[in-house]
């Protein structure tokens, strides 16, 4: 991977205020409600920052692709049906663990996506695993081949079949479902 | 004492505590590891962000609340991780899951 | 609203020691994992309520820290019972 200088330099710059912005947050070193204001927090943030940019200024942000504002607005769209996943998830597991026969049928299925960069590979795997009655165990992600853990044969069939998530997460992520 | 407020971080911190002890009796129910892998992985998570929520309510505007939002983020994002490391560990070293049927383990 | 955060302190303390069953008992390796790691994202939540009881906001600093100690821990656990190893040369 080969960068110019120029464009380092602007990469480091990011990084640092976003370590800095992070420092003055959790620090509370500037605090209007009470009034609070310490020097000595303010300038030991920025040697910290500083040291840490430093070491490690290509961990955080890594690639970098195109449309990544389209991209981002898309991912802020999804959240809230994730989040209704997430609780429907919940109150399925609920009923399967408080239902006294425990109407359980674990499988592990198997299947392929056209997903291919790391971001969408991960949100997927997150969402299956938040989402009801299916755990990611395992990716490959040269083929986008997911393993998956359901635990009956409706979530199964609703990762199988139906590819609602699926689809969902290529249309975040613009690529090919 | 009983504002809105008051009202609407208890009933969230409640809904949080009755997923907990979901997830815990899950645990302790359910006849396999990954079965129980299914009822901690998804209930704990809602369970402690419904917590957080409710105490970033209660706690109203202030520097605590930045805090609670940033635990929230990564609880969201770390227990589904945490869980997936551990299902492929055991997946990888040869653990079979439970088939309907078969004797609890 | 002390109450509140009291009888929460106490349902997590109950959970725990619930879970404790399985870290202990459990059959198998994966099964103490995993349930030492639901007792860490437990404690996460528990330091919160703490906090609050006592009225010493800087309990949410800690659990903070409990927060990323704990996955870390979960994760450096799982790739040792995975390889036999934790840094593969």
């Amino acid at each position: 991977m080969t960068r110019s200088k120029e464009h380092n330099v602007g990469l480091m710059l990011a990084v640092f205020v976003v370590l800095y912005v992070f420092w003055l947050l959790m620090s509370a070193c500037i605090n209007p409600l009470n009034g609070h204001f310490s020097p000595v927090h303010i300038i030991a943030g920025i040697i910290c920052a500083g040291i840490v940019t430093l070491l490690s200024h290509d961990l955080l942000i890594t690639e970098e692709g195109e449309m990544t504002l389209a991209k981002t607005f898309r991912l802020i769209a999804y959240i809230p049906w994730e989040l209704w996943q997430i609780f429907l998830a919940n109150f399925d597991v609920a009923y399967r663990v408080l239902h006294p026969k425990m109407p359980i049928d674990p499988r592990i299925i198997e299947f392929d996506t056209t997903l291919r960069s790391d971001l969408a590979l991960t949100t997927l795997a997150n969402s299956i695993t938040l989402t009801p009655g299916t755990i990611t165990i395992d990716i490959d992600p040269g083929k986008g081949r997911f393993l998956v853990h359901a635990i009956a044969k409706k979530p199964a069939d609703a990762l199988l079949v139906d590819k609602t998530m699926i689809n969902k997460v290529a249309y975040v992520y613009m690529e090919e479902a | 004492m009983f504002s809105i407020i008051n009202i609407i971080a208890t009933i969230l911190i409640a809904g949080g505590a009755f997923f907990m002890v979901t997830g815990v009796l899950g645990l302790l129910r359910f006849p396999d590891f990954y079965t129980r892998l299914h009822a901690t992985g998804k209930c704990d998570t809602l369970g402690e962000v419904l917590v957080i929520v409710g105490c970033m309510v209660y706690q109203g505007w202030s520097f605590i609340t930045i805090k609670l939002f940033f635990l929230m983020f990564f609880i969201f994002l770390a227990n589904p991780v945490g869980t997936h490391a551990i299902m492929k560990a055991a997946y990888l070293t040869g653990l079979k899951p439970w088939k309907k049927g078969e004797e609890r383990r | 609203m002390i109450d509140v955060f009291l009888a929460l302190g106490l349902l997590i303390a109950a959970t725990i020691l619930l879970s404790l069953y399985r870290a202990v008992l459990g059959p198998g390796v994966f099964n103490q994992v995993a349930a030492v790691n639901v007792i860490g994202t437990k404690v996460i939540v528990l330091l919160v309520a703490v906090g609050y009881i006592f009225d010493r906001p800087m309990f949410v600093d800690i659990s903070l820290l409990y927060a990323i100690l704990n996955f870390i821990a979960t994760l450096v656990m799982s790739k040792y019972l995975e390889r036999g190893e934790i840094c593969s040369a």
